[in-house]
């Protein structure tokens, strides 16, 4: 059984159906790289996996729990899915090891010395042990992202949703944000990423998956797709970007 | 008949919120006039002007108005002056409001960006010329949208003049009250009247700052 | 005609002062955390809750700002019992002050708590913190840094206002001057003495508070 599976989910805004059954299997191990132009429904995909945007139809499970299912607990379910945003998302009030505690903390109810232990390895691991004191208004944007990292990797997730992580960033900062994540890849952490970043798609991808206008409109291994794209969606969005 | 004692009730309390406007207006106006000479003070280049001003200030804002009042009124004793509790009101309160103010409005004219004075003194103009055509006009668009809520605070302040003896709308609240022993009535009243007053204020001094953060 | 003032007839009156001294601060201290808690839930529901919850606060909150605080009390102290309520004059001190300070406090943590991005709260939930986790760590504490100075300054306002409890013969600050001005017929000196009290109250209150602010809500 896969550990993330979505089946034929449909999610409407109003009168606006941004998916339109959508079904994707996702492996323990899974690098998956989702493209697609803005709109297409790959954030709002990508959001339903935990629970931030509710779907209309279709199910979604992950490791077993159905997300908005009746007897789902939410809470359990998000304990094993981490999520990293555009805007990094970072608590103001809180410095970095603040930040990448808090949950252990407050969810796992993990003692000071413990969370502080687990924060310090964290930041450690994305390359910022020395920032742990500095508040996100004096870090860098890429900074900034990969404490968000550091901080849903302290929940010890089983897979790890990325939405975007690359599009705030000035391009200079886009290098080090990747490196963490393809370190994570090679640690064979599950990983769901919506981005814009094709190279990295293609060369940290296990699985490419393509959408447009709210359906999976392509899938497959990242090179093949890539070298040789089935659809001409594919061949005009893969040719604007590469450009 | 409940109907009439409710009409008598709310006109007598109409009657004596002129007074409550007045004494507010009479405050505001001396207040702001002496809140402006304070700023001024506060803005020379005397120190212990400078010192005077915020010891001031200190005094009016970290002691409870009600004790400025009491004050007022056996001090004036003190020196053999007879004081109405209107003058005792009045000078009070204007005491009061300048303090507020001329905080207030210092804070308006700190808030003008330093660039502005250097800016001011590149084209060769002194001081008080720019102060006059520089940060002034900018102070005063910062200025208004407080000092119109201030107003409020000034229109709520007059109710403690009730206490010496001056009868304006709490006063005549009091009185009323205890003429026909109906307090939630002839409270609810009052206090409608004041809100009546002090809404449109605050309101305005919303809509104003709004306005001006939309303007950048 | 020079008078001279009489400092030395107060001291026979210390014991009365100490009494409305520590009065005038427990009332402060005990109206403050009821204030402060009712702002909490206030702004909390003005922002979260459902929309007519939001509305009815919104009324409490103009209301209160836009009366004084004197018929907010004779209101509580007079009004209420006469709908069937009966109070002490320290209990009607006491909601009254709550009832001022929780409105101003509503607005105060409101105006902080509403500037939290959404997708900081979505980062909480994301963390699997409950509802009340995120609204505690998540919002209110970083809107409580922020707001900090200003509830502060309320407060003391609040603890200044409060000299007019006397009028319905709460046994504070102001009604030992009364007090002590009736016995020894020194109005002025009475009453200067209280206001420096209250200087002093306030300069103190000022201090604790900031002091506790940098130890609750430590800044960035």
């Amino acid at each position: 059984m896969p550990l993330v599976s979505i089946v034929d989910v449909r999610k409407s805004f109003g009168a606006n159906e941004v998916l339109k059954g959508v079904s994707l299997p996702v492996e323990k191990g899974d690098v998956v790289a989702i493209i697609g132009r803005s709109g297409s429904g790959k954030s709002t995909l990508l959001r339903c996996v935990n629970g931030l945007e509710t779907h209309d139809a279709g199910s979604i499970m992950v490791d077993g729990l159905e997300v908005g299912g009746a007897k789902t607990d939410m809470r359990a379910l998000r304990r094993h899915v981490g999520m990293v945003f555009q805007q990094f998302n970072l608590f103001p009030h809180l410095t970095a090891l603040g930040n990448v505690t808090l949950a252990p903390r407050v969810v796992e109810k993990m003692g000071e010395g413990r969370a502080r232990e687990l924060g310090l390895e964290m930041l450690a691991k994305v390359g910022l042990a020395e920032k742990r004191d500095a508040y996100p208004s004096q870090l860098s944007g890429g900074q900034q992202q990969r404490v968000a990292i550091a901080r849903a990797l302290a929940m010890r997730p089983k897979a790890l949703l990325c939405d975007e992580i690359t599009s705030a960033l000035d391009p200079e900062l886009v290098n080090e944000v990747l490196r963490v994540v393809e370190k994570l890849a090679g640690e064979d952490m599950t990983l769901i990423l919506v981005t814009h970043e094709m190279r990295f798609a293609r060369d940290v991808g296990t699985k490419l998956v393509f959408m447009h206008q709210g359906r999976v409109h392509e899938q497959g291994a990242p090179k093949a797709l890539f070298a040789a794209p089935q659809t001409a969606e594919l061949q005009q969005f893969i040719g604007a970007s590469f450009k | 008949m409940a109907d009439f004692s409710l009409w008598v009730i709310t006109s007598n309390l109409l009657l004596a919120t002129r007074w409550t406007i007045a004494l507010s207006l009479v405050a505001f106006v001396s207040g702001g006039a002496v809140g402006l000479l304070l700023l001024l003070a506060r803005m020379s280049a005397s120190g212990a002007l400078r010192r005077f001003v915020s010891l001031y200030v200190e005094f009016f804002q970290g002691t409870p108005l009600l004790m400025q009042l009491f004050m007022l009124c056996f001090g004036a004793a003190l020196f053999g002056v007879e004081i109405s509790p209107w003058m005792a009101a009045s000078l009070a309160l204007t005491f009061w409001t300048s303090a507020f103010l001329t905080e207030i409005w210092r804070g308006c004219v700190e808030s003008v960006p330093k660039g502005q004075w250097e800016a001011g003194s590149s084209v060769a103009l002194t001081y008080v010329e720019q102060m006059r055509y520089v940060i002034l006009p900018q102070a005063l668009r910062i200025a208004v949208p407080p000092t119109v809520g201030f107003s409020v605070q000034v229109i709520k302040g007059t109710a403690l003049a009730s206490i010496i003896g001056f009868v304006e709308l709490s006063r005549a609240g009091a009185m009323i009250n205890n003429a026909t022993f109906r307090p939630f009535l002839v409270y609810s009243i009052t206090g409608l009247i004041y809100f009546a007053l002090c809404y449109p204020l605050s309101l305005l001094a919303k809509s104003l700052e709004r306005r001006l953060n939309a303007a950048g | 005609m020079i008078y001279k003032l009489q400092f030395a007839d107060l001291l026979p009156y210390w014991d009365v002062l100490a009494r409305g001294f520590v009065f005038t601060v427990a009332l402060t201290v005990v109206s403050t955390m009821a204030g402060v808690l009712v702002g909490t839930l206030g702004a909390c529901a003005r922002t979260f809750g459902p929309r007519w919850l939001a509305g009815l606060l919104g009324a409490y909150v103009e209301l209160i700002r836009n009366t004084p605080f004197l018929v907010q009390l004779f209101f509580v102290y007079f009004g209420l019992p006469a709908a069937g309520l009966k109070l002490t004059e320290t209990q009607a001190a006491f909601i009254a002050m709550t009832i001022n300070l929780g409105a101003y406090s509503t607005e105060i943590i409101r105006a902080g708590s509403e500037a939290t991005p959404k997708g900081v709260i979505e980062a909480g939930v994301s963390l699997a913190m409950t509802r009340l986790q995120v609204l505690r760590h998540v919002v209110l504490k970083p809107a409580f840094q922020k707001v900090w100075p200003a509830l502060a300054s309320q407060i003391i306002i609040v603890m200044l206002g409060s000299s007019v409890v006397s009028q319905i013969s709460a046994e504070d600050l102001t009604y030992a001057a009364n007090f002590i001005q009736s016995r020894n017929f020194r109005a002025f000196e009475s009453y200067f003495v209280v206001a420096l009290a209250y200087l002093l109250l306030a300069v103190l209150t000022r201090a604790i508070l900031r002091a506790l602010g940098s130890r609750l809500f430590p800044k960035a």
